[in-house]
């Protein structure tokens, strides 16, 4: 986007050749509320904590985890508005995709016109790069089950388990010691609620996270339901 | 001497066409003519009309043979984006949604071609469409035909077309189908080609016809 007034970029090299914006943009991730992934066999795990900063807040009808076609989802950390942009142009891209294909937009795909339209507001003139960092989890038509990461500066990476957000550091640590290669859903799904405890300040339950999930068996994404997440906790207890 | 014709010849008709393809047991075939002309000048006979996309998969084009050319170019363009992209190779399902799509795209100036794809899906099942020039996707398990002859074609294939032939007799089949078709037909003819679609690979052969 480049407005009339400001046909430059405000995102440019500092004399050590560094992108200070980005470097900024990493900051609030790194702010932001813990978000985390794995990749099982047959499934991908996507989840976040959803704690508010008061008793008052309706939070049943505000959603961090979002899918974005039938088989994939995103989840983020850092500044929620920026997200919701990200969510709405990445959906907008799946249906054009399906529209001209017929297909499902693979989550590569997505991975990498998501990560274009990131790198675009690093280059652009009048606007500043979107500070969040994507988690996107998704199944292909090939059935293999796929996690990536997606950063402020437009670069992605695969992952096989990962963390973003406040904590990361220990949540990643945690998820190295507990990753297996032959992990299956359900354990993926108890390792996420594990690795979320470990930096969550109070009780956690049905209602203060969300979890989103992919299996291979149907190729569906869907978010768990309060309940659901509930007897997951109840069994690691 | 310059032939002079006062009859104003639909734009479909100008160059003159016939396309043809038939599913077989576990294979396809696509044939065509091979006649370009000017209205009722004939200036070559050996027009290609059929391309192949990949070995698996065929487009062939009756029309207006600019677009016709345009089209393989435009086809083969995004194909390759697609495979570079997408790092596999394109369904014949998604083929034809392409085409649909690149066709709709220009709908109030539309391309003066009407398409027809074979292929073989990725489980190897034989695959075929047709659509108008605007892009409206017809999916058949028999037969799909296109050009100036197409109700000769129809006919020929109503009567001759059986399912489940091997490859010979779906060779025979359409090539017959093919030159009974155009020779009737003024406008299209003067030989034709005709291949042969297996997971095997693909066989293609000329075809001797009038060359009238």
């Amino acid at each position: 986007m480049g407005d009339s007034a400001y046909s430059f970029s405000l995102t440019t090299f500092s004399r050590t050749g560094k992108l200070l914006q980005i470097e900024y943009a990493l900051n609030a991730v790194a702010n932001g509320r813990t978000a985390l992934g794995i990749a099982a066999v047959d499934g991908v795990v996507i989840a976040t904590d959803k704690k508010f900063a008061s008793a008052l807040v309706e939070g049943e009808d505000v959603s961090k985890v979002e899918a974005i076609t039938d088989s994939s989802g995103f989840v983020y950390a850092g500044v929620g508005p920026d997200y919701r942009v990200l969510v709405r142009k990445a959906r907008k891209s799946a249906q054009a995709y399906f529209r001209e294909y017929r297909e499902t937009k693979p989550v590569a795909q997505l991975v990498k016109s998501t990560a274009s339209v990131m790198q675009e507001y690093t280059q652009s003139g009048g606007v500043r790069p979107f500070g969040v960092s994507l988690l996107v989890a998704g199944i292909d038509g090939d059935g293999v089950p796929r996690l990536f990461q997606v950063d402020p500066s437009g670069a992605y990476f695969g992952w096989k388990a990962t963390a973003i957000g406040k904590n990361y550091v220990n949540a990643k640590n945690f998820l190295e010691k507990r990753f297996q290669d032959d992990m299956e859903l359900e354990d993926a799904i108890h390792t996420a609620l594990l690795t979320l405890r470990e930096g969550f300040e109070g009780e956690m339950n049905g209602h203060n996270i969300e979890v989103g999930v992919v299996s291979k068996s149907d190729g569906k994404f869907r978010l768990l339901t309060p309940e659901q997440i509930q007897d997951y906790l109840d069994e690691a207890n | 001497k310059q032939y002079y014709h006062n009859r104003k010849m639909s734009i479909l008709e100008y160059n003159g066409a016939a396309v043809i393809a038939m599913a077989g047991k576990d294979c396809v075939g696509i044939a065509s003519d091979n006649r370009l002309g000017i209205q009722y000048q004939t200036v070559a006979m050996d027009f290609k009309k059929v391309f192949k996309m990949n070995d698996t998969l065929f487009v062939g084009l009756a029309g207006l043979a600019t677009d016709v050319q345009t089209l393989d170019q435009l086809l083969r363009f995004r194909m390759n984006l697609y495979e570079l992209r997408e790092e596999r190779t394109m369904t014949p399902q998604v083929f034809t949604n392409l085409l649909s799509n690149i066709l709709y795209e220009k709908r109030f100036g539309p391309y003066f071609a009407e398409p027809v794809v074979a292929g073989l899906d990725e489980k190897g099942s034989p695959y075929l469409a047709t659509m108008d020039l605007i892009g409206a996707i017809e999916t058949t398990k028999d037969f799909v035909v296109s050009g100036t002859c197409d109700g000769n074609l129809y006919g020929m294939c109503e009567t001759l077309y059986k399912p489940d032939l091997g490859k010979e007799e779906l060779f025979e089949t359409l090539a017959q189908a093919l030159l009974a078709s155009v020779d009737r037909d003024a406008l299209s003819g003067w030989g034709g080609v005709v291949h042969i679609i297996t997971k095997e690979g693909v066989m293609s052969r000329e075809l001797k016809g009038r060359q009238d």
